[in-house]
């Protein structure tokens, strides 16, 4: 923020103000649509009455743990795919040392921070994974056949940060500073959809499986998983 | 590989789709879907568009994609795009002909048996999706004319074949005149209060499958049940009504049923081996009426069953030999976990049990239900189809007798089992029990 009242110019706007306006988003956005959803389900009289805690976590729990559905056991190679997908993905920017970096130089505090050699990996397995995602989306049938832009976009969307972050680093294709600046509009544009598209299964899962949980273990006495 | 997916299906005519489009208007068209998706639906629908992934978890889980030798048009996924997706992305200003394929897809492509569900991440419960689109079907009158017919039956009657209150009265006479030239005073008692059980019938078992009837009512004498049979409309536990999601009908005769048995001041109600009946009574219309539970017990065949042989209310004087298979109805195993009672009760009365894969809740449904056999002869090809793993998997267990403890399930294998050749019989539990038990000789006429 400091950097940018001293010296104005899009490199810092994207380095501090924006920062700061995707996490405000980020995070309101989430809470806003939350709090639609829940309001929503008061309106849908069959919701409540039925939900059971229990229940939900043994829902969630079920489809978190690698190969506990029969849904993953018949679908081996997508589950680990996405698996590792979504762990780096969620994983590797809190913990990278030059993101803790940022947040020290604004708020003074710092955490663990993943070696750059594993970080690298990471990064790299986000990639991989979202090309073998890509590749799938495009040749298997019934997945080409409910796939529109949004899906493709979607997708892009989320690997962006990760490959212009990798690239920065390590000084490649473009000049440091604009291969930086992409990462940061990337990286902000990511945060500020995520409550608005389809990206929200973030934190609609939880609800939903809630719903279906409860609904397949207090109410129809069998599986969801 | 990369060739234009396209919904290609083979031609055909059923007057209650083709005919009612005829005659009714765009205007008509969208006050239904207005009504069903702005009013009626809304955080699951929101939610479940909204959080699909496409990720086509849930394709192979479907007998119907299975069925069909890949054709992404019948996955689960692919069936929700060409109905909600679509009627969303054209904001509710859908063609004659859109309707037409909605109708197709969501009553004769789609048995509402939650397979998917249980394969999809999130949860998303597809046949919910599915049946808003029966929901808008319904409210502009395109549906199936062999359910309609039903549907209207149960709007004037409280049963499905347009049978008088006097005709019911008179055939339970006929049948126990029946019952008594096997059992010594066997009683098929009418309208008594405070029974402990008010046993109600499929609307068949009075027309064209009495013999049914006869053999519950050779159990009910021969354990002992102080039981009871309606003395008025609501006799009938089919609610054809689920299957056109016509909610109003469902209310009105779930509410017969529940207000019959507190009339009568019964302990409960006693159903026979029907799926969607019991998921209506328990689930459906229970809900559609403002109420958590049902305000009396409501006991499926499968429970009645497993309680009897249980506590020894009637003994099995020999087991069957041949190999047998068990069918687990969606309406009963999925929607309420009874496979363990069923296996039980199978146990009890069969000495070779050969499982199919998958089983339990995990079973695939049989394709006939969800009103895709009350869809009636248009229709028949599309559950024969629909019904190639099944039978597959029937064939792969070499049993020569399927136990199938629901009506739909049962009607919809034998028709599996004449196409594909299977050589087996279809039996309910009821004609297993009545087979094995044993008669007292004091009871035999």
């Amino acid at each position: 923020m400091e950097q940018f009242l001293k010296d104005p110019s899009i490199y810092t706007l994207a380095r501090g103000p924006l920062v700061w306006i995707a996490f405000l988003v980020f995070f309101v956005g989430i809470f806003y649509r939350i709090w639609e959803v829940v309001k929503l389900a008061k309106k849908e009289r069959i919701i409540y009455p039925y939900l059971s805690l229990k229940y939900t976590l043994r829902s969630i729990t079920h489809w978190l743990i690698p190969y506990a559905s029969i849904s993953m056991r018949r679908h081996p190679w997508f589950t680990i795919i996405t698996f590792v997908f979504h762990i780096c993905l969620i994983f590797t920017p809190i913990f990278l040392l030059a993101h803790i970096e940022l947040w020290y130089e604004s708020w003074k505090i710092r955490w663990w921070s993943l070696p750059q050699s594993i970080a690298d990996v990471m990064t790299l397995t986000v990639i991989l994974c979202a090309i073998l995602l890509l590749i799938r989306r495009v040749i298997q049938p019934d997945v080409r056949f409910l796939s529109t832009k949004g899906d493709y976009f979607a997708l892009i969307i989320t690997v962006l940060p990760f490959i212009t972050g990798f690239l920065a680093h390590y000084e490649l294709l473009l000049d440091y500073k604009i291969m930086l600046l992409i990462h940061f509009i990337s990286g902000e544009i990511m945060l500020i959809l995520i409550p608005f598209t389809r990206l929200s299964h973030m934190f609609l899962f939880w609800l939903i499986r809630a719903h279906t949980g409860s609904e397949f273990g207090a109410v129809r006495r069998s599986r969801d998983y | 590989m990369f060739g234009k997916i396209s919904f290609n299906r083979k031609q055909v005519t059923d007057i209650g789709i083709d005919k009612t489009l005829e005659t009714i208007s765009q205007e008509d068209i969208k006050k239904a879907i207005e009504r069903v998706l702005k009013k009626e639906a809304s955080a699951r629908l929101k939610v479940f568009v909204e959080t699909c992934m496409r990720c086509g978890m849930c394709t192979n889980s479907c007998h119907h994609y299975l069925g069909h030798e890949g054709d992404p048009t019948y996955a689960p996924a692919a069936k929700v795009k060409q109905t909600i997706w679509d009627i969303l992305s054209k904001k509710g200003n859908v063609s004659k002909e859109d309707i037409k394929k909605y109708a197709r897809i969501a009553f004769t492509e789609c048995n509402l048996c939650r397979r998917c569900v249980q394969f999809c991440p999130f949860g998303i419960d597809i046949a919910y999706l599915i049946s808003l689109v029966r929901r808008i079907c319904c409210l502009i009158g395109v549906v199936p004319q062999y359910i309609y017919d039903q549907v209207l039956s149960h709007m004037q009657t409280t049963n499905m074949l347009w049978f008088r209150q006097d005709e019911w009265l008179d055939t339970i006479q006929w049948l126990e005149d029946e019952l008594r030239t096997e059992i010594k005073n066997g009683k098929i008692p009418v309208g008594k209060k405070d029974a402990e059980v008010l046993y109600l019938a499929h609307g068949l078992e009075a027309k064209y499958m009495t013999g049914l009837l006869i053999n519950m009512a050779k159990i009910m004498n021969v354990a002992k049940i102080d039981w009871t049979v309606p003395d008025t409309d609501g006799w009938d536990y089919t609610v054809k009504a689920l299957y056109a999601q016509d909610l109003e009908t469902i209310g009105k005769v779930i509410r017969t049923h529940y207000e019959t048995a507190l009339r009568l001041n019964v302990k409960r109600i006693v159903i026979g081996e029907c799926g969607h009946a019991f998921r209506t009574a328990i689930y459906e219309g229970v809900r559609y009426l403002g109420w958590k539970e049902p305000p009396i017990p409501y006991i499926h065949g499968v429970q009645f069953f497993y309680e009897l042989i249980r506590d020894g209310k009637i003994k099995i004087a020999k087991k069957i030999k041949e190999p047998v298979t068990i069918q687990d109805p969606c309406n009963i195993v999925r929607y309420r976990g009874m496979g363990k009672m069923l296996r039980y009760i199978v146990r009890e009365l069969c000495e070779n049990i050969v499982e199919m894969t998958p089983k339990d809740d995990h079973n695939y449904c049989c394709s006939a239900g969800g009103g895709m056999i009350d869809a009636g002869p248009p229709w028949k090809s599309a559950r024969i189809e629909g019904g190639k793993v099944k039978a597959e998997q029937i064939r792969d267990t070499g049993a020569k007798i399927v136990i199938a403890p629901c009506h739909t399930c049962h009607k919809g294998i034998e028709d599996l089992n004449d196409y594909y050749k299977l050589g087996v019989h279809v039996k309910f539990l009821l004609d297993i029990i009545v087979e094995v038990m044993e008669i007292p000789e004091e009871m035999r006429a």
